[in-house]
């Protein structure tokens, strides 16, 4: 095997941009969520090459002003390169969640309202997210078009057929359409993807001090790991060799077993 | 890693597939650190022993009911090659979440409990299986320790499956006993069952094939039209190819012709692009052309069809009536379509075919739809054309795959809608009188590979031992039948036309009917294929390699076409297409001709011999 061999990449690209003009010719109106993340810039990058250098549709960040300083300066240099719809969604304060929620958990619920809030009132019919399926074991069930009924909820015990490419891709009114268009790719592709094509990413993800973050949340409520690797190359070795899921520094997933599937069966994303 | 090989593991309820996926991650390391202690805590808390399929039934309702509610995804890296996993539930009413599951897998694991044998779903699976053209079927038998890893239990189910298998032309890659609770033969080769000398589990993962054998016609399918600096530019994915710029395309369904002036793609423009790429193309002159519309070469064109049989699967518990309308898409075009027959159910139990006026949820059927608009198709099965979905109320409410085609309005000339007449004389009576079924046994392959000499000898020795058999051999036929035609690609594609006509009327006048044709081209073997009763047209590659053929060269031809004399001759000045799955494959340049002749003739006694 080479180890720098990437052809693979060029299945799941293709196949992504595919699915996100098939979401933008047929889910009107459209928005994507941008975390600012690996993942979603990877996506916003695989957005671009769909529609030949645009992006055509607004992009949101879920606001609770707690990500790392570093991450809001990424996005603004980011907004103006590549000239992009942005919309900041100021998530509603942590006083107004149930009390009841372990403290992670409060974090994501604001995200999940914020959410709510954005597509409400922007009426979106179809959200475009980076989620994917390796990442964590509810996701990996998910659908590539994902229906969600008026109150967020995911109705994963009866979700749609897909099959051959062809999905659901109407809703009914006050419905909408989760699209997840990297649910094939795993962590290592991404990276792989994101040094291929000289992604732009978030400094935090390279270690300093021996310390890295290998998934980015809020600032409270993600812990980076134990870590050497300063460059895109280390970063794609060491996951060659790690046995350690990629959200083992995400406090919210670790609250009880059945922490996520609650969060996203109640519309986290 | 260049090699991904995505495998469906499926199986009755509580056959123990999270189980064995399960054990395939731990015994190879690749349980994820931490996750074995979170799995160890939950069953703690429900008090039951660790239950290594918790790593997969992910939802507290799974774990709750020891069961799999949807299709998930597990990774795991050989050195060799990329494993996807797709555990997908064997629940009878979760067939939609097996369909969900199965489509982009390059192999099935079929997994059948040692104690209770093959049950309606293993039925009802290979049948979905063979629909969603998953080619590659391994059996596993789990639970062998529960039989005492006796042999002559794993040899029956061996044998029922491969039974079961040649009804839909599937077939076995292999069969692996199995203990997935205790790990033997899952990554570990088993102490406890000697008699087993084949390769572990993940082993034969290593072995089984990624890509598809051969590559389809060009074909792109509009997605969408986007304006870039004052130039349409459509989208969409490439299918076969390779398609470069200054190549002529004709769109369908309307006809228009155009050349490619430009693959455009960001960030760079390129000059060619390949099978599965998402590109734009732009063209030399403005076509109006819309999203749906499909692009191909002019010789090797889908049909434009408003009629069509299918093989259907229905997937909703509101049932599709006879003379109902729904919905249909297929590539990038909708068109409504109506139910005008539904031929035939298929009884999942006896497998027999019964007469119904509905479908209700899980069944699976043959039926003829009428579309309101054109649509573009292919009948083959690895073609995205002939493969569509069914819509109600803009819900997923089923798929079909293409069988045949009723109205073609690209040769509204031949003869649609002309039923024939059937005789007094059954087929079954004649297969009494001669002693064996009929068929076609389709020989295809390059010039001067053996075909007519095979077709003659073995003719003789059928006929010597009673059997009703001809030979309609290509180079014969051109002198009366098809002596109006010529070797255009158009030319060719009728002459195996005509042929395959001639040969089905062979076949149901209950003879055995070989034929000796180069019929090079996939597309006018499978239509030869659609002239037969299915299941009759048996396809045998004659392989034997190009400098081969080139060297015995047996009528002078391969030398004239290197001198330029003839034009498009196969092999040399024109294309080659394989067969993707043959019934049988001869390559006559590693036998010697005694050989050939001892295959071919077993095949056809075995296949044809009245039982």
């Amino acid at each position: 095997m080479l180890l720098d061999d990437t052809s693979h990449l060029d299945e799941l690209e293709s196949h992504s941009i595919s699915l996100i003009r098939e979401a933008y010719r047929r889910v009107k109106p459209l928005g994507m969520l941008w975390s600012i993340g690996k993942d979603s810039t990877a996506l916003l990058w695989l957005v671009r090459k769909a529609f030949l250098g645009d992006v055509p549709f607004p992009v949101s960040l879920l606001d609770t002003g707690m990500e790392f300083p570093e991450v809001y300066a990424f996005r603004d240099d980011l907004i103006t390169r590549w000239n992009l719809q942005y919309q900041n969604e100021i998530c509603p304060p942590e006083s107004e969640m149930d009390h009841s929620l372990p403290p992670a958990g409060r974090a994501a619920a604001r995200k999940t309202e914020g959410l709510k809030n954005l597509i409400a009132r922007e009426r979106w019919r179809g959200v475009i997210l980076g989620i994917r399926r390796d990442e964590q074991a509810t996701r990996a069930k998910e659908r590539i078009f994902s229906p969600r009924t008026q109150s967020g909820a995911w109705n994963f015990r009866d979700q749609p057929p897909e099959f051959w490419n062809y999905f659901q891709t109407e809703v009914e009114d006050g419905e909408h359409l989760r699209i997840h268009p990297l649910l094939r790719w795993t962590e290592l592709d991404i990276w792989q993807y994101t040094k291929r094509e000289s992604i732009p990413y978030c400094s935090l993800y390279l270690a300093r001090d021996g310390k890295r973050y290998r998934s980015l949340g809020e600032s409270n409520i993600t812990f980076p790991i134990s870590s050497n690797a300063d460059s895109l190359d280390a970063i794609i070795q060491e996951l060659k060799e790690t046995n350690a899921p990629e959200r083992a520094g995400r406090a919210m997933d670790h609250e009880s077993e059945d922490a996520f599937e609650r969060l996203r069966a109640s519309g986290y994303m | 890693m260049t090699d991904t090989l995505t495998a469906v593991f499926l199986g009755h309820v509580d056959h123990g597939k999270s189980t064995l996926v399960a054990r395939l991650l731990l015994d190879s390391g690749a349980f994820p650190e931490g996750r074995l202690r979170e799995l160890e805590a939950a069953c703690q808390r429900r008090g039951v022993p660790l239950e290594i399929s918790f790593l997969l039934d992910a939802f507290q309702i799974e774990r709750d009911q020891a069961i799999t509610i949807d299709a998930t995804r597990i990774w795991l890296n050989t050195p060799n090659r990329a494993l996807v996993f797709i555990d997908a539930p064997g629940h009878k009413e979760f067939v939609k979440h097996m369909v969900s599951g199965a489509w982009e897998a390059n192999a099935a694991v079929l997994l059948v409990d040692a104690i209770e044998g093959v049950s309606e779903q293993t039925r009802r699976h290979l049948l979905l299986l063979s629909l969603l053209n998953v080619r590659q079927i391994v059996l596993v038998v789990n639970k062998m320790d529960a039989v005492k890893f006796d042999q002559a239990r794993f040899n029956n189910i061996e044998n029922e499956i491969k039974a079961l298998l040649s009804r839909w032309d599937l077939s076995l890659w292999a069969a692996v006993p199995t203990s997935a609770k205790d790990g033997d033969n899952v990554v570990r080769s088993s102490e406890r069952m000697p008699w087993y000398k084949g390769p572990s589990l993940l082993t034969v993962f290593e072995q089984l094939e990624t890509t598809p054998i051969q590559v389809a016609p060009l074909r792109f399918g509009i997605q969408d039209v986007y304006r870039k600096q004052e130039q349409r530019i459509f989208v969409g994915t490439l299918h076969g190819g390779p398609l470069h710029a200054g190549m002529q395309l004709q769109f369908l369904p309307n006809g228009q012709h155009a050349t490619v002036q430009k693959i455009v793609r960001f960030p760079e423009d390129e000059r060619e692009a390949h099978d599965g790429e998402s590109i734009g193309i732009a063209l030399d002159k403005p076509l109006f052309l819309q999203p749906g519309d499909v692009a191909s070469k002019a010789a090797h064109a889908p049909h434009v069809a408003t009629e069509i049989d299918a093989t259907v699967f229905w997937l909703s518990s509101h049932p599709l009536q006879l003379g109902g309308q729904i919905s249909v898409r297929l590539g990038e075009r909708d068109s409504i379509a109506t139910v005008t027959m539904i031929h035939e159910k298929i009884d999942m139990d006896t497998l027999a075919y019964h007469a119904s006026v509905e479908l209700q949820n899980n069944d699976i059927a043959n039926i003829r739809l009428r579309f309101e608009l054109p649509m573009v198709v292919d009948v083959r099965r690895d073609s995205g054309f002939s493969r569509f979905a069914m819509y109600d109320e803009h819900l997923v409410r089923g798929g079909g795959i293409i069988t045949s085609i009723v109205t073609d309005l690209r040769s509204s000339q031949r003869s649609a809608n002309v039923s024939p007449e059937r005789g007094l004389v059954t087929l079954e009576q004649r297969f009494r009188r001669y002693g064996h079924t009929s068929g076609v046994v389709w020989l295809t392959g390059l010039p001067g590979s053996g075909k007519s000499t095979l077709a003659k000898q073995v003719e003789a020795l059928l006929f010597a031992r009673g059997w009703h058999i001809f030979v309609l051999d290509g180079d014969t036929l051109r002198v009366g039948l098809n002596g109006d035609l010529g070797f255009s690609v158009d030319d060719r594609a009728e002459n195996v036309r005509r042929v395959g006509e001639v040969a089905a009327l062979f076949a149901r006048a209950g003879m055995i009917c070989i034929t000796a044709l180069v019929s090079p081209f996939e597309q006018d073997r499978e239509c030869a294929r659609q002239a037969c009763v299915a299941g009759n047209f048996k396809e045998v590659f004659i392989k034997t390699p190009l400098e081969v053929c080139e060297q015995r060269d047996p009528k002078g031809l391969y030398r004239r076409a290197r001198l330029g004399e003839i034009e498009s001759f196969t092999g040399i000045s024109s294309p080659y297409e394989p067969p993707a799955q043959p019934q049988l494959v001869i390559d006559t340049s590693t036998e010697d001709i005694e050989e050939s002749v001892e295959t071919l003739y077993s095949y056809i006694v075995a296949t044809f011999r009245a039982d």
